[in-house]
């Protein structure tokens, strides 16, 4: 007899490891002889390379050897740009894995020292003398998109990446044309340091007798780990072994394949012996991939009587020294697509300008390119209220999609799946007792203090995705998801996933998942994750993908499982197999319930097999590919209450509320755990975080001393809601929900701040939201 | 240099270079890996051991300064083969994800609990500054800190 556990907020299985310290991260694992890698990073953002004298570093104790862009030759490709967005007219810059000739970041590999210890290693990298000839660099993507501005790449003209404007321009001049009003902004999304907690790491070992490379590194999917590595490598792909053991978080900063994994790999091949890297902080901070980074010019056109008409926006995305793996399809695809929202917006239009600079790669940061959609779409509606002096609450209600069940499609091309965004706007409304706040909010000026509400809907593309989409929108590689469930002769379960979760408890939810569909209780089903030997194919873990791909994918192969069990049953039991019933992990025959195989009997008669029914193959297992009809597009309301010290500048975050909906909760504790770490995050980007570069292109945010990580004192305890609206197109209506802390809180509480600094004449300031930056803008509203 | 020094109850004596910090000490001479490393300037926390019975960020001190000390890691912290108060609350309320903050996190909060029983909310978020994650929030966490504060002011 099992208990039911989906819906289950029961307690992760992987944590008794993780609270233990028992987890192997990658820094963890140790095998004799390793050598260190330590890297020569440029200096500067922009540099000619005109020596590199290595032959100090090479003299000192412990040092095995130093190598340069030279040195590789061609024995490493340049890192590929796997998301070629089409009719764009990109460019792909080469990307060697140690600068040749030229630096293009503060950071940029320029050399490597393998040295028998980690200090050594470093101490030697130091003395590698480098001589630069210094190039006038550019952070601002938008200044770097202006005529004159410092060339990053001969072949990349104007520095202009990629120019990306899928819509119809002159439909939407016209609706901005005739519009009663047009409201507009620049907005900037500042760069973001993605932070995982757990920095990069890589160790590669070769045996040259096999020809088998076996890369430990920090990966979301490491399935596409293997796939680059072997191309970059030469080696083919069935001798390259990817296994990415516990991973301290990613928040999309451990997908792309970076330079560090190529150079672990080729010296481990050159020297015979494994070779480790891990990076420090502050390395991680320069060359980790960075968030965000987008100026945006933005408007939206309205009606006198608040329906809104249209959005547009034209949006420099600054790339950085190179195009990271998925980077052009951040501020394109995941961007433009998203401008519809949660209202019946008719007319978009998005030209995202991809733009080289010489700050450190951009790439995938949690919500990619959907939290600076949101943001711009929230930030205008509250404009556009603004201008109508209308309630911001009425102008979204107003405009709301009314509920849909089974499809719905928006002027962005894309089909919403289903929605009730009145019923989570409602509900959020209620927990936060709006009708009064307005009141409070009245009462509270007047004794001269600030509140402010801010209120945002939201709806989100994830889940990713159909394939067929993946390659029409030039994503080189496929979206779908492959999973095995097998069952031991003893009746215990290996699930097999070609994803990669690093952190958000997938192994207690995908068990959860089997247990429901076969029985097995959660205790008797194990996991099994990140390594390409031993799972199959998979695309990985990012885009709020793997309960809604991995999942179906689970519950499809656990489905078939059942069948061959109700036949194999209904064949030990000498019954029509019409006559079995099952219930609980047993399958019964109709009308004498005392005869009965518990699904642990059924799997050991599979593996003995001296019984089947004609025609059945023996053993118990099934495999599933899962390729997803559509994406999933979860949706919410998320309000924020804060007050603001108009002397000082200070902001509190007194309430927040967040209702979610990604569908039936299979851990409501886990979801709930998703959206605090969501809200905090992007929370954090409107309130502290924010890279700073100086003119020169140094990072001045480098440590974590001066980048404002969000600390515990700065939040209160969460108000969480739920609406429940499955998936019409998934096998267990799931939606993603990794993603929506972050996408729906940044302009929450902006707005929010906002609000309350209305009555002081404050219209705009750019994120973060310091008390400086606060103080300021209320100083100068008032002068 | 020779260093002496009690770690999770076992007495070590070993020959280390001068300037090992203690957190790579515990992590590559005595393959203690349950301390983490998760910024360089002190921040993070990740690294939080006892030192002494008092909280300490193991990247803060080199090895040689701990001489003669006792420490404990976070693989010493439970007794008798029982889980500590404070992991338990941890699995229980969620109170961690990648888990890569979570043995500092756990560390800083049983010494904090443990010499502030029946500490507010409040007092519990504001002593957790000193340690950062990223994936929780901050929520479940607290939530976990606060039952053992609880149950410790109620004993």
């Amino acid at each position: 007899m099992t208990t039911r556990i989906f819906g289950s907020g029961i307690k992760r299985r992987e944590d008794p490891r993780l609270i233990t310290g028992e987890a192997r991260y990658t820094d963890d694992i140790k095998l004799p002889g390793v050598l260190h890698m330590a890297v020569v990073r440029s200096p500067y953002a922009h540099a000619n390379i005109v020596s590199i004298d290595s032959s100090a570093a090479e003299a000192m104790d412990g040092v095995v050897a130093v190598y340069t862009s030279e040195d590789i030759g061609d024995g490493l490709a340049g890192l590929p740009t796997a998301w070629l967005i089409p009719d764009s007219d990109l460019k792909t810059p080469e990307h060697p894995a140690l600068a040749k000739g030229k630096a293009r970041y503060v950071g940029d590999g320029v050399a490597i020292v393998l040295a028998d210890d980690r200090y050594r290693a470093q101490d030697a990298a130091d003395a590698v003398v480098v001589e630069y000839e210094e190039l006038p660099a550019v952070i601002d993507p938008e200044e770097a998109a202006q005529d004159g501005a410092p060339l990053i790449h001969d072949d990349v003209e104007g520095n202009i990446a990629f120019r990306w404007a899928p819509f119809d321009k002159e439909a939407s001049d016209a609706v901005f044309a005739a519009a009663d009003v047009v409201v507009s902004e620049r907005i900037l999304q500042q760069r973001l340091l993605p932070t995982a907690m757990e920095p990069r790491a890589a160790m590669a070992q070769y045996n040259p007798a096999t020809q088998e490379l076996t890369l430990w590194c920090t990966s979301q999917n490491p399935h596409i780990h293997r796939f680059i590595i072997s191309a970059v490598t030469g080696l083919n792909e069935n001798k390259v072994r990817v296994i990415a053991p516990e991973v301290g978080g990613g928040f999309g900063s451990k997908i792309p394949c970076y330079p560090d994994e190529a150079l672990v790999s080729w010296a481990a091949i050159k020297l015979g012996v494994p070779v480790k890297w891990t990076e420090t902080r502050s390395e991680n901070y320069l060359i980790t991939i960075h968030g965000r980074d987008h100026v945006q010019h933005v408007e939206m056109a309205a009606s006198n009587d608040g329906k809104l008409l249209g959005v547009r926006a034209t949006v420099y995305a600054g790339m950085g020294g190179y195009l990271s793996t998925a980077a052009p399809g951040i501020p394109t695809i995941l961007h433009g697509l998203l401008y519809v929202g949660p209202y019946t917006i008719d007319s978009i239009y998005c030209e995202s300008i991809g733009v080289m600079t010489n700050g450190t790669p951009t790439d995938a940061y949690r919500g990619a390119g959907r939290p600076e959609a949101t943001f711009l779409l929230e930030r205008m509606v509250d404009n556009v209220a603004r201008a109508l002096d209308m309630d911001p609450v009425e102008l979204r209600r107003k405009n709301l999609i009314p509920a849909f069940e089974d499809g719905y499609d928006v002027a962005a091309g894309l089909t919403y799946d289903s929605g009730d965004y009145p019923a989570a706007f409602e509900k959020a409304l209620d927990m936060a007792g709006y009708s009064d706040f307005r009141q409070a909010q009245a009462d509270a000026q007047a004794q001269g203090r600030y509140l402010g509400i801010g209120v945002t809907a939201y709806t989100e593309m994830c889940g990713l995705g159909p394939s067929q989409v993946a390659g029409a929108v030039g994503f080189q590689g496929g979206l779908w998801e492959s999973a095995t469930v097998r069952v031991t002769p003893t009746g215990k379960v290996q699930a097999l996933i070609g994803a990669s979760p690093h952190g958000q408890g997938s192994e207690t939810t995908l068990a959860q998942i089997i247990s429901e569909e076969l029985g097995f209780p959660v205790e008797d089903i194990e996991v099994v994750h990140g390594d390409t030997t031993e799972t199959p194919m998979g695309w990985g873990t990012y885009g709020s993908r793997t309960t809604p791909v991995t999942g179906a994918a689970l519950a499809h192969a656990s489905r078939k499982l059942k069948e061959k069990a109700r036949v194999l049953a209904a064949h030990l039991m000498e019954a029509n197999v019409a006559d079995i019933e099952y219930a609980d992990g047993s399958f019964s025959v109709k009308g004498s319930p005392d005869q009965a195989q518990s699904i642990q009997d059924v799997a050991l008669m599979a593996h003995l097999a001296w019984n089947m029914p004609e025609g059945m193959d023996p053993g118990f297992e099934e495999s599933q590919f899962y390729d997803p009809p559509n994406f999933v597009y979860p949706f919410g309301t998320h309000i924020a209450i804060v007050e603001v010290d108009a002397e000082t500048g200070e902001i509190e975050l007194q309430r927040y509320i967040a209702v979610d909906d990604c569908g039936p909760q299979i851990n409501p504790e886990v979801v709930a755990g998703q959206i605090h770490g969501g809200v905090v995050q992007g929370a954090a980007q409107a309130l502290c975080e924010g890279v700073i570069y100086s003119d020169d292109g140094q990072l001045l945010t480098g440590t974590m001393q001066d980048y404002c990580m969000p600390k515990a004192d700065m939040f209160p305890n969460f108000e969480l809601g739920e609406t429940v609206t499955p998936s019409p197109h998934h096998p267990i209506g799931v939606k993603g929900v990794g993603e929506t802390g972050t996408i729906a809180s940044t302009p929450t509480v902006y707005n929010a701040v906002l609000d309350a600094l209305a009555p002081l004449g404050v219209k705009q300031i750019d994120m973060p939201l310091t008390s400086a930056k606060v103080w300021g803008a209320i100083q100068a509203a008032r002068s | 240099m020779q260093v002496s020094m009690t770690v999770n109850g076992v007495a070590h004596e070993v020959d280390v270079d001068p300037r090992t910090l203690l957190v790579h000490f515990l992590r590559e001479a005595l393959d203690l890996t349950g301390t983490k490393i998760g910024c360089d300037t002190s921040q993070c926390g990740a690294c939080t051991v006892h030192l002494d019975g008092k909280v300490l960020k193991s990247c803060t001190l080199l090895a040689v300064q701990a001489d003669g000390c006792e420490v404990t890691t976070i693989e010493g912290l439970a007794e008798g083969g029982e889980h500590h108060p404070m992991q338990t609350a941890f699995w229980e309320n969620h109170g961690l994800q990648c888990g890569y903050c979570t043995p500092g996190m756990i560390m800083a909060s049983a010494a904090f609990v443990r010499d502030n029983p029946g500490a507010s909310e409040n007092e519990i978020r504001h002593y957790l500054e000193g340690n950062i994650c990223r994936c929780t929030g901050y929520h479940n966490i607290v939530k976990a800190v606060k039952q053992v504060a609880d149950s410790a002011a109620g004993a």
